[in-house]
């Protein structure tokens, strides 16, 4: 452990997805600075400058040209990259819908930050979870190791010939995209035997032409999203997979989602990201306090791992979930609370489900507001409505 | 009516693998007017077959020789599977050889 322990370097999450871009011999990678991301793929820019990764680096002029130009350099065959977040997420949606319609199988991340307006250039999850019926692949991850960690595995799901899809990797903007944390960077060889390139089977090529983009008649487009339903679902073996066989080779994995001191728990937190990792240091001093509270930490959120979800909770009182969203006018107003309503239905558990939205423009949620959403969960009281924590009457 | 596949069988993301394949899409079932070409005006100047934007106007290996004598090596012709009527053949026509005639008179 302490071998290991050595091994790793200062880099904050943002510097270490540049990291695994390299060692990941990426192809191209298109580039539009936006905060909280930026600081990737300026990292990547000096990479690239020294020597250190060989890549085409496209300025392009929005991020929706950033995304068209990653989907279209994938078809081609090559490995492509692109980082965004926010208002550049957001001007990339149309093209979200193309990549996953192409089935291009990139991989982005994502430096998660509010939407306007109000203008606000701080951290909640508004813009992944506006994309999160896009057809992606959406990871979670929860420490810059996991994230460097979790695009290394991303190119060998996405690049899977039975999955084809372009992969999300999501973490919070600034909390954790500025902030240092050891990191273990992996021996580049060894990243590229673990997920070597492997092209796109459509790839253009004269010798083998064929057309891509066309236009599909109402007899054959809701095929093609049918495949794109049976990719997704079925991606989850592989997505399992790749993650034990990374354990195996890199001494580190992760799992579809996450239960810690969970197993004697009769309640649970569920969080993603750095409310992850916060609580994980908060609850033991959360249990003192005779809560008895667990953390369900979302990983791989798209597909949602069900059958991951049954197993953690089928057993517990009640279920917290922290939204850093807001599905205005929804039914539960948390989008990840709505869902998991329609989980709890579709599998018959009897769950007390309490709905939070917290954290919204990175109102900072500190240890006694941790300790008052645990406190929540602890008691157990239905909540019909959604809680709006920390708001101000 | 051909029977359609099954998602099961096609090539994922509506890509197109077997190219040149819209030779097979019969394109020119919904026109109104068809043009017809009289062969005795027309000087096989070519500009119906440069303007049509489906390449609909076929030229035929098919000698023709007018009634005041003049021979032609070629034909021309339209290829009802592709054209949709637009008239632009009629319309460049410098010599006025193109009528554009409802489909059920033609």
């Amino acid at each position: 452990m302490l071998e290991e322990a050595k091994r790793a370097i200062p880099l904050s999450t943002n510097h270490a997805i540049a990291y695994a871009v390299k060692d990941l011999d990426v192809d191209v990678i298109s580039a539009y600075p936006i905060t909280p991301q930026t600081t990737v793929v300026e990292k990547i820019s000096e990479f690239i400058a020294k020597g250190e990764l060989d890549a085409e680096y496209i300025h392009v002029e929005s991020e929706h040209s950033a995304l068209s130009a990653a989907i279209s350099a994938s078809l081609t065959g090559a490995r492509a990259f692109t980082a965004t977040a926010s208002q550049g997420f957001a001007l990339m949606h149309e093209m979200l819908h193309i990549a996953s319609g192409l089935r291009a199988p990139l991989v982005m991340s994502v430096a998660m930050r509010s939407l306007s307006a109000p203008i606000s250039i701080w951290n909640d999850q508004s813009d992944l979870f506006n994309a999160r019926d896009a057809g992606w692949i959406i990871i979670f991850a929860h420490t810059a190791q996991e994230a460097y960690d979790t695009i290394i595995q991303s190119y060998k799901i996405a690049e899977d010939h039975n999955v084809l899809l372009p992969v999300m990797v999501g973490y919070d903007g600034y909390v954790m995209s500025h902030t240092i944390e050891p990191v273990i960077i992996e021996d580049k060889e060894k990243v590229m035997k673990f997920a070597p390139k492997v092209q796109y089977p459509f790839k253009l090529d004269p010798d083998k032409p064929v057309s891509i983009g066309s236009i599909t008649p109402p007899e054959y487009y809701y095929e093609f999203k049918y495949q794109q339903v049976q990719a997704i679902n079925g991606s989850l073996p592989t997505i399992e997979k790749v993650d034990e066989d990374f354990g195996k080779t890199f001494g580190r994995n992760y799992g579809l989602m996450e239960c810690y001191m969970c197993e004697d728990a009769d309640s649970l937190i569920m969080a993603n990201a750095s409310y992850a990792s916060t609580l994980k240091a908060f609850l033991p001093e959360i249990r003192k306090q005779g809560l008895n509270v667990g953390l369900l930490r979302l990983r791989v959120y798209r597909p949602f791992p069900l059958q991951k979800f049954v197993e953690y909770t089928s057993d517990k009182k009640n279920l917290l979930v922290i939204d850093r969203a807001i599905s205005y006018g929804a039914p539960y107003q948390g989008p990840l609370a709505n869902e998991i309503s329609g989980a709890m239905v579709k599998e018959g558990l009897k769950l007390n489900l309490i709905s939070v939205v917290a954290g919204i423009g990175q109102r900072t949620v500190e240890f006694e507001d941790f300790l008052a959403l645990a406190r929540l969960a602890h008691e157990g009281r239905r909540h019909e409505e959604t809680i709006f924590y920390g708001v101000r009457e | 009516m051909e029977k359609l596949v099954s998602y099961k069988e096609m090539a994922p993301g509506g890509i197109v693998v077997n190219p040149g394949n819209s030779l097979e899409y019969k394109t020119g079932d919904w026109k109104v007017l068809i043009p017809v070409i009289n062969q005795e005006t027309c000087t096989r100047c070519r500009i119906c077959w440069y303007v049509c934007p489906d390449n609909a106007i076929v030229e035929l290996d098919k000698e023709y020789t007018t009634k005041k004598n003049r021979k032609y090596k070629v034909s021309y012709d339209v290829n009802a599977d592709f054209c949709k009527g637009c008239g632009m053949c009629a319309q460049e026509c410098p010599v006025k050889a193109i009528e554009m005639v409802p489909v059920e008179v033609a």
